[in-house]
């Protein structure tokens, strides 16, 4: 009866222990749940940002005064436009 | 030696002081027992609450506001977090040197500091807000005691002052107070959540207890707007108000086929980015909340109105000569007496004497129902704050000279918006769709306003008057039909006209053959000499027209060959 009652106490402890050991473990393995989460936050928010910098970088007024100023690009005259009619365009997805 | 006999032992105690003993001591019990049940049963649940304040935490989860793009997906508002410095001046310690550097820091001076900090005499004081994250890192390493910092959304507007009065801006909480950021404030905003979670002894999260509000994150917005037609329309209109000194101006491009706002742009401007010094003029969306005497832009409506009654066909020949026309003790005066005109050839020459005749003919309710079926004098319902509805008087108090008047555009007010939807009448063989400031994908159904034939007709009137006859030749574009109306008008003071204040405008679309863009602009007290809507506004109506149909890809309706301008001093004049 004793044998049997130590025998029932060894198993309690141990499976005490294992609840502890297994208890911080989840709270460990959370606390790098939240810090990789934490990081996905942070990314996202660089994510808007850079979005920000690129409309900047790409705003139209921007981009036409580079165009026209640092590389001298104009829209060409009337005499050098060409329309290619629709056409053409047909016949060529049909071949 | 017998201890049974030990006199000691004889001693006896009453009977009462053990039962007096046992009683203190059960009572003692009693109490422990007692506090323990008032514990653990009672009283558990405030004890369960201090218990959990120890480790459990309620944290907020923030929510964005959602994004504004363009049609193609390009951003035009974003926020983003920001820090706000806050002090509880009581308990603020600041050395001299320190609060140099966070003067330096903040960009602020530093007797500013002082006084926010040391006069206001309350206990919580912000010092500066929305600063970058970078400088409040710099700021949280000087240490100073009583210096706080908490995180606030920042929106920022990468398209600056070209599309401002589209967006609007939102306020130190990132609550939208202007333009779309307004209109689409529930769409827009985020609703930030909660939940209670368990901290360890280093400030971890541990554990989460539970969710108490899901944080939603706020909905992106696409506008309909098209972010290269609004630069492009914005950079020609203030090229044109600095060239003709005007005061103000607005222009708006409408898809003529599902209703959207392509683009719109006023003048002056602001930058949402940086909104210090402000003034009231510049934060007008004058397009949408202001309106204005359109002047000769009506006579399409009062002669659409006419040709729908059945009264004139466009070759109906009217007599203006003299070239004026008194009634009562007004008189309606052409810029040129042109004797025998057609119907056509008023729209054309733009002559208030003929429209003025034409209307005279008509029924007042007549006009007044082409005017109100046009969207005059009701509001848009866009969505913008402020929208403006403009002024139709009801026609049973129009006078006759009221009505002459009001042919060609004067007595009636409307915004600039309202005329670029009410042209889209004769752009759409006679139909109308509502306005849309955002993305419009499935087709609108439409209204019918004026009959297909009526619509049509009117659309080549619109074209003699951009042609080398008209009023507006400057408003033809290489390669497409275009048509149009240009309107000068003397602007109203205390209620006289000024002489020499005009409104100068010009509503057109584009390509006559199927018309895809209806473009209104307007210039306000244009001061550099001419003043004329075909000088003025109809040059900016060609650009923008002509970069919006190569950007949307419109293909050409007519040949590539040079414009035909009028010889100099050979122009039409537009009666005013």
């Amino acid at each position: 009866m004793v044998r049997l009652n130590l025998l029932l106490l060894a198993l309690l402890t141990a499976c005490a222990l294992g609840l502890v050991t297994s208890q911080h473990k989840a709270r460990k393995l959370f606390v790098e749940l939240e810090q990789e989460q934490e990081r996905a936050r942070s990314l996202e928010i660089e994510y808007g940002q850079l979005q920000l910098e690129a409309g900047t970088w790409a705003m139209h007024t921007r981009v036409e005064r580079i165009a026209t100023r640092a590389l001298h690009m104009h829209t060409p005259e009337a005499k050098r436009i060409q329309v290619v009619p629709r056409r053409a365009q047909a016949q060529g997805a049909a071949q | 030696m017998n201890f049974a006999t030990s006199p000691v032992l004889e001693l006896t105690l009453p009977v009462w002081r053990s039962r007096l003993l046992a009683l203190v001591i059960f009572s003692g019990f009693a109490v422990l027992v007692g506090r323990a049940v008032y514990l653990q049963g009672l009283h558990n649940d405030f004890l369960r609450a201090k218990g959990e304040s120890r480790y459990g935490r309620v944290i907020e989860i923030s929510a964005n506001r959602g994004r504004i793009t363009d049609r193609h997906g390009e951003m035009l508002a974003v926020s983003t977090p920001v820090k706000s410095i806050w002090a509880i001046p009581d308990e603020v310690k600041l050395e001299p040197p320190q609060l140099a550097r966070l003067a330096a820091l903040l960009e602020m001076p530093p007797q500013e500091i002082r006084t926010r900090i040391e006069e206001t005499g309350r206990d919580f004081v912000f010092i500066k807000r929305q600063i970058p994250p970078e400088v409040a890192d710099r700021v949280a390493e000087l240490r100073i005691p009583g210096l706080f910092q908490n995180r606030e959304y920042r929106r920022y507007y990468p398209g600056g002052e070209v599309m401002a009065h589209v967006l609007g801006f939102t306020g130190a909480e990132d609550v939208g107070q202007e333009g779309v950021e307004l209109a689409f404030q529930d769409h827009l905003k985020g609703k930030p959540g909660s939940r209670r979670v368990i901290r360890d002894r280093l400030g971890q999260i541990v554990e989460d207890v539970e969710s108490i509000r899901a944080a939603q994150e706020g909905k992106d917005l696409s506008l309909a707007l098209d972010a290269r037609i609004q630069s492009l329309a914005f950079s020609q209109l203030k090229a044109a108000v600095d060239q003709h000194r005007a005061k103000a101006g607005g222009i708006v491009v409408l898809d003529i086929n599902t209703g959207e706002v392509l683009a719109l742009a006023n003048l002056p401007t602001y930058n949402p980015n940086n909104r210090a010094r402000l003034s009231g003029a510049q934060l007008r969306n004058r397009a949408v909340t202001d309106t204005f005497e359109p002047g000769s832009t009506l006579k399409p409506f009062t002669i659409a109105t006419a040709l729908e009654s059945g009264r004139v066909t466009p070759q109906t020949l009217i007599q203006t000569a003299p070239g004026s026309l008194t009634i009562g003790s007004a008189t309606i005066r052409d810029a040129h007496a042109e004797g025998m005109l057609t119907v056509e050839q008023i729209i054309q020459k733009s002559s208030n004497v003929g429209a003025a005749k034409i209307a005279l003919s008509l029924p007042a309710e007549s006009m007044w129902n082409m005017f109100q079926s046009v969207g005059f004098g009701a509001v848009p319902r866009l969505g913008f704050p402020g929208e403006a509805n403009g002024r139709v008087r009801p026609y049973k108090s129009w006078r006759p000279i009221e009505q002459a008047t009001m042919a060609y555009g004067h007595g009636i007010s409307v915004s600039l918006l309202q005329l670029a939807h009410a042209y889209s009448v004769f752009a759409r063989d006679g139909e109308m769709v509502p306005l849309s400031l955002t993305r419009v994908d499935a087709p609108r159904t439409p209204q019918a306003v004026i009959s297909a034939e009526t619509a049509r007709r009117v659309r080549h009137m619109l074209e003699l008057a951009v042609q080398s006859g008209g009023t507006a030749p400057r408003a033809q574009i290489m390669g497409y039909r275009v048509a149009g109306k240009t309107g000068t008008a003397h602007k109203q003071e205390n209620g006289t006209y000024a002489t020499h204040k005009y409104v100068s405008s010009f509503v057109g679309f584009a390509p006559v053959s199927s018309p895809r863009l209806v473009i209104a602009v307007m210039l306000d007290e244009p001061t550099n000499g001419q003043y004329y809507g075909g000088a003025v506004a109809a040059p900016v109506f060609a650009r923008v027209m002509e970069g919006a149909l190569r950007l949307t890809g419109v293909p050409p309706d007519a040949p590539m060959k040079p414009i035909e301008l009028p010889a100099e001093g050979q122009e039409v004049k537009e009666s005013i």
